[in-house]
């Protein structure tokens, strides 16, 4: 029971920080630009597709930073030819974008690698258990994830708070015409903070290429939880989208270690009830519904508090 | 189908005809839905005039939410599927209770599946508008999706629950066993749907939704609560929403999980904006286009939703309006007589749009090909292309580059010539 605490807590941790290296870009774009960047996901897929073939032809090593760069460039040409035109059309269309460009880079993505996974592997340097708690090994390459996410984490925080580019990136935050009237570049910045949150998401699909499945379908699925997070967290709120990644990682993972059911926990019900919706609840598995749980976190915020943990936002 | 928005000057000068041509138009509509399947009376024509006209309902009511209300929801399958389901299960129930109630009243219990879950859900989501409500949509059809494969005593799991149309009462002598009559039965709920959504536009609550979608504020300053309208919105669109799903599950003889997935939900979006949102008969031509190229384009590359989002996104970025809008800019000109001062840069634009079209199509096939590790030769439009040779590569670049240099001179051109229409056509009294 123990080690299943200790390893659930570590892997809990550890998605609950790849989730925040894709919703931090997400929120930080999202408040500056109001734009709630559909294809967010659909980076971190390119970022794992380009690690992925980068290593086949040039290593990981050159693939951990070049990837992301890439993907960030693709980030700013999306925010500079395609978001910049599609403003004066509103809100609504930009979303609309975002949606076609996570649909086009999906297919696109399935048409050149195919649609069945790839053999996206751990680099052989990292490719060892780092220590055994109780019986299991757990891998080097899941530490080396978690050290580069939580010092992504620490750089991005210096930045915001340190640095001069911060301070007008958190100004913009809450008072982007103020920005602009104080005569910054408000549009330069846009394009930067895109290809910096476009890096991050590469970033995180390269680590996690080789850890989780590599696949066409990963942004599809790793999408809408992504909405989950930054809605559960608060639209635009940097701490609350923090806490809600771990929250959601942590919810998840445990779930998916714990095998039990109504059924085991008080008996099964008497046989001759026959198949029905409460025999399915009643014997479901806490495993099978993981993947429902978020968005049940979803409904039950937007109940209790509608704009989120942290939020401060109505819109 | 006059749009919604026609301004004051258009409806004074329409009034005397306008009411005539009106229903002209939705006579001559219901017409051809009968003559239809008479001129084109294969079997396979037969199908995709049914989905067609499953697929009209669906995106009509997708715009009460999108166009009327101003609502983007990523999760409409959701009311769609459960429509379907609930068709299901009281066609199964009918069969073996003998429940005297035939087939062409089963849409009805699917508009109430989707009417149901929408009222149950709807107060919570339509809270707020906006991007709000459009993740919210996602989160609740993801909900939903996932728990359908939990709940398999209702949802039947991976492989669904099917049934039997036939089983039901006959009415008229019908068994509904061929495709035409079941043709037949979609047209008559397309008909019915298409007037009601209609006249919904044209209601009190369809004007105070425009309002909602418009300008929130000033509509909560006249005494309306904005939420409630969008709950009644939610409402309406859920039981239309519903009709279609039902029909599907009487064309199809099943429903599935598939019904009510993100899929779904993004192909009525597709057809409702291609199509247009801002005029009532938009995603009616946004249906009918989507489900043809559906059809037709799985039959030609394997590659078609690609295709898709490219059309999508040029229509999100160059006509937010859809075809729809496209064709409805032109009314003006029209009237003023000027259309044919653009024409000929119209014209002119055809050949490199077109050569850049070509390009692109080459571009992502042979890449396809390529990736595929698909020998055989790319076939487009009667010429064979060797995808590993360099030609090809090269073809494909110089049509993709070359036309689009040269389109945008004439895409210029079209921009001028219809500028000084335009200003003519204004001071002729005819608005732009």
């Amino acid at each position: 029971m123990l080690e299943l605490i200790v390893i659930s807590t570590l892997n809990g941790v550890l998605f609950g920080m790849l989730l925040f290296l894709l919703s931090s870009g997400l929120t930080v774009i999202f408040s500056m630009m109001g734009v709630l960047n559909f294809a967010h996901a659909s980076f971190y897929m390119l970022g794992a597709f380009f690690g992925y073939q980068l290593t086949k032809w040039i290593g990981f090593w050159p693939a951990l930073v070049i990837a992301p760069l890439l993907v960030g460039a693709v980030g700013m040409a999306v925010e500079r030819y395609g978001l910049r035109n599609t403003h004066k059309h509103g809100h609504v269309a930009e979303l609309l974008l975002t949606f076609g460009l996570a649909f086009a880079i999906e297919e696109i993505v399935s048409m050149i690698w195919g649609k069945s996974p790839v053999d996206y592997r751990v680099p052989t340097l990292l490719d060892f258990p780092a220590f055994t708690i109780f019986s299991t090994n757990y891998p080097a390459y899941k530490m080396f994830m978690l050290a580069v996410s939580a010092a992504i984490f620490v750089v991005l925080l210096l930045v915001l708070k340190r640095t001069r580019v911060g301070l007008v990136v958190q100004a913009a935050l809450t008072h982007p015409s103020m920005v602009g009237h104080l005569g910054h570049n408000v549009g330069r910045v846009f394009m930067l903070v895109f290809g910096v949150g476009s890096a991050l998401a590469g970033l995180a699909g390269v680590i996690a290429g080789p850890s989780l499945v590599t696949q066409s379908d990963m942004a599809a699925l790793l999408g809408p939880i992504l909405f989950v997070v930054i809605v559960f967290g608060g639209l635009g709120s940097l701490p609350g989208a923090f806490i809600a990644s771990l929250l959601i990682g942590l919810i998840q993972t445990f779930a998916v270690a714990i095998d039990g059911s109504l059924a085991s926990a008080f008996g099964p019900l008497d046989p001759s009830l026959g198949p029905s919706p409460l025999t399915d609840i009643w014997n479901v598995t806490i495993a099978q519904i993981a993947p429902v749980l978020p968005y049940v976190l979803l409904v039950l915020i937007l109940v209790v508090r509608p704009m989120g943990l942290l939020g401060t936002r109505e819109t | 189908m006059i749009d919604a928005a026609t301004s004051t000057p258009d409806m004074l000068k329409q009034r005397s005809g306008g009411a005539l041509r009106f229903y002209a138009i939705w006579l001559i509509a219901a017409v051809a839905l009968v003559v239809l399947p008479l001129i084109f009376s294969s079997g396979g024509s037969l199908t995709t005039f049914s989905l067609i006209g499953i697929a009209i309902i669906f995106a009509l009511s997708y715009n009460i939410l999108l166009g009327q209300t101003g609502l983007l929801s990523f999760g409409h399958a959701v009311q769609y599927g459960l429509g379907g389901f609930l068709a299901v299960h009281m066609m199964n129930a009918i069969a073996s209770h003998d429940w005297p109630i035939p087939l062409p009243f089963i849409p009805l219990f699917g508009g109430i599946g989707g009417l149901a879950f929408a009222i149950v859900v709807g107060w919570v989501m339509t809270k707020r508008a906006g991007t709000v409500f459009a993740m919210i949509s996602l989160g609740i059809g993801e909900l939903v999706a996932s728990s359908s494969l939990i709940l398999r005593s209702v949802f039947g799991g991976e492989s669904g629950i099917t049934t039997d149309r036939t089983a039901l009462p006959h009415i008229f002598g019908w068994s509904f066993g061929p495709q035409i009559q079941v043709y037949y039965l979609i047209a008559f709920w397309v008909v019915i749907s298409a007037i009601a959504m209609y006249a919904l536009t044209r209601t009190p609550l369809g004007r105070i939704c425009n309002a909602v979608r418009d300008n929130p504020e000033r509509v909560e300053f006249i005494g309306y609560d904005p939420h409630v309208v969008r709950y009644l919105a939610y409402g309406f669109a859920g039981f239309f929403a519903g009709i279609a799903g039902g029909l599907t599950a009487i064309n199809f003889e099943i429903a599935n999980s598939a019904y009510l997935g993100a899929t779904q939900s993004g192909l009525v979006l597709f057809a409702a904006f291609i199509g247009g949102t801002a005029y009532f008969f938009g995603p009616i031509l946004g249906a009918i286009l989507v489900t043809y190229l559906q059809l037709g384009l799985t039959n030609v590359t394997s590659v078609w939703q690609l295709y898709f989002g490219i059309i999508f996104i040029a229509i999100v970025m160059f006509a937010p309006g859809g075809i729809a809008g496209i064709l409805m800019m032109h009314r003006p000109l029209i009237r003023a007589g000027t259309l044919r001062t653009v024409i000929p840069s119209y014209l002119v634009a055809v050949i490199p749009t077109l050569a850049m079209a070509l390009g692109l199509i080459l571009t992502i096939e042979t890449v396809a090909h390529v990736s595929a590790d698909d020998s055989n030769t790319v076939d487009l439009f009667g010429i064979s292309f060797d995808p590993t040779r360099a030609v090809t590569w090269v073809a494909a670049a110089v049509l993709l580059g070359g036309g689009y240099l040269i389109a945008r001179l004439t895409w210029r051109r079209i921009a001028e010539a219809w500028d000084r229409a335009a200003t003519v056509a204004r001071d002729r009294g005819y608005l732009a």
